[in-house]
């Protein structure tokens, strides 16, 4: 899942301190499972800047509501009426749905209410860790399942490199050593000798480093 | 202006401090009147949105008030809780309301006395902070053109 996590409130307020009328609109799913921004925590979001606000004496209108997902126009389309009014919209998706409601609706401002942070997982309930970097082009056949590109500090193809210690990442005694992991599983799996094949460099153009990208699937395209 | 009545929830643990309050009944213990008493199954299903919530509609002072540490009929639904309202409270803090409006207690259900103490504890310590600033009718009061004074000039 894409894990996000969400800015300060007062950010996001200082953001929205000229309007009067206020969309949130939390996401269905990635958000909702790495707790930044469903229908909860919208719902709390809104709540903290109603308060704020009324405090202040300056109150604030603000609804809410939250789309299946936000990262798919036909979801997008059903805010047509509740956007109307609003002078601004607050989205708690990532940065694929703050993007979606502000290319559909042209004439609204968009603010992005989390900071989207990385692909990954629940290592444990309340604590999310980067498992991909989405590179283009996967290797883990080749690595017993562990991600050397996201998981090495260095993105080695050919470890581990003079820093793992004890198992342990140099930079923090906190972080496995990818390598290591990679060793004691290929170790496990009785397959060793596969590490002695030499990994040529990658190739980044499948990455970000090519430019934007694009995944067409001519088959399951509705004309 | 008349004499500052607070509104204050208390959200309480049908296992502990619900309980507490029916002995306190019992016993013909007097505590505060300003309180308004929500029952829980347990005090881990407190939401945050609930006590903010409760916020917004006015509400001077909010408590929950759940098991001993230890003592959870579902074993962390207490733990749960504590860590709840101290989120509700940090972002209370962050937002610029006195997250003091907001507290956690820990009781049991033979605890009747403690509960009429909590209640009396809350209600002074909510008096002295003075209505919130969403209590509308305190606001209304406050905005209200002061009555003009026998005598004076028009």
């Amino acid at each position: 899942m894409i894990v996000a996590e969400q800015k300060p409130i007062t950010e996001i307020a200082e953001l929205i301190k000229d309007c009067k009328k206020v969309l949130l609109v939390g996401c269905g799913t990635c958000v909702t499972v790495c707790l930044s921004g469903g229908e909860k925590e919208t719902e709390i979001m809104a709540s903290a800047l109603r308060i704020m606000r009324e405090q202040e004496g300056n109150p604030i209108e603000i609804k809410t509501t939250t789309l299946v997902r936000q990262c798919d126009p036909e979801y997008i389309e059903e805010l047509a009426d509740s956007i109307k009014d609003a002078d601004a919209v607050v989205s708690l998706a990532c940065g694929v749905g703050v993007q979606y409601i502000a290319e559909r609706y042209m004439d609204k401002w968009v603010i992005p209410a989390q900071n989207t942070k990385f692909a990954g997982g629940a290592l444990e309930h309340g604590i999310w860790e980067e498992r991909c970097a989405l590179c283009g082009e996967c290797i883990l056949h080749l690595t017993g399942g562990i991600c050397p590109i996201i998981r090495c500090s260095k993105s080695i193809l050919n470890g581990p490199c003079g820093g793992s210690q004890y198992g342990k990442c140099e930079i923090d005694k906190n972080i496995p050593c990818a390598w290591q992991l990679i060793y004691d599983k290929m170790a496990a799996l009785g397959r060793l000798e596969e590490m002695m094949t030499y990994q040529p460099a990658k190739d980044w153009s499948k990455y970000r480093d090519g430019g934007p990208r694009k995944v067409v699937r001519e088959d399951v395209i509705i004309e | 202006m008349p004499e500052f009545r607070p509104k204050i929830v208390a959200f309480c643990c049908h296992y502990c401090a619900y309980a507490a309050a029916d002995l306190a009944g019992s016993m013909r213990l007097q505590y505060s009147p300003d309180i308004r008493i929500v029952e829980m199954p347990c005090s881990g299903t407190i939401d945050a949105r609930v006590i903010l919530k409760a916020f917004e509609e006015g509400a001077d002072g909010v408590y929950v008030a759940a098991c001993l540490e230890g003592d959870c009929h579902f074993l962390k639904g207490n733990y749960r809780a504590k860590k709840r309202v101290k989120y509700v409270k940090d972002l209370l803090e962050q937002i610029g309301f006195e997250s003091e409006r907001l507290q956690f207690y820990n009781l049991s259900a033979a605890m009747g006395p403690r509960f009429a103490e909590i209640a009396n504890e809350m209600t002074e310590r909510i008096k002295a902070l003075g209505p919130s600033p969403l209590n509308k009718k305190y606001k209304q009061e406050k905005t209200k053109p002061k009555p003009k004074e026998e005598g004076e000039q028009q």
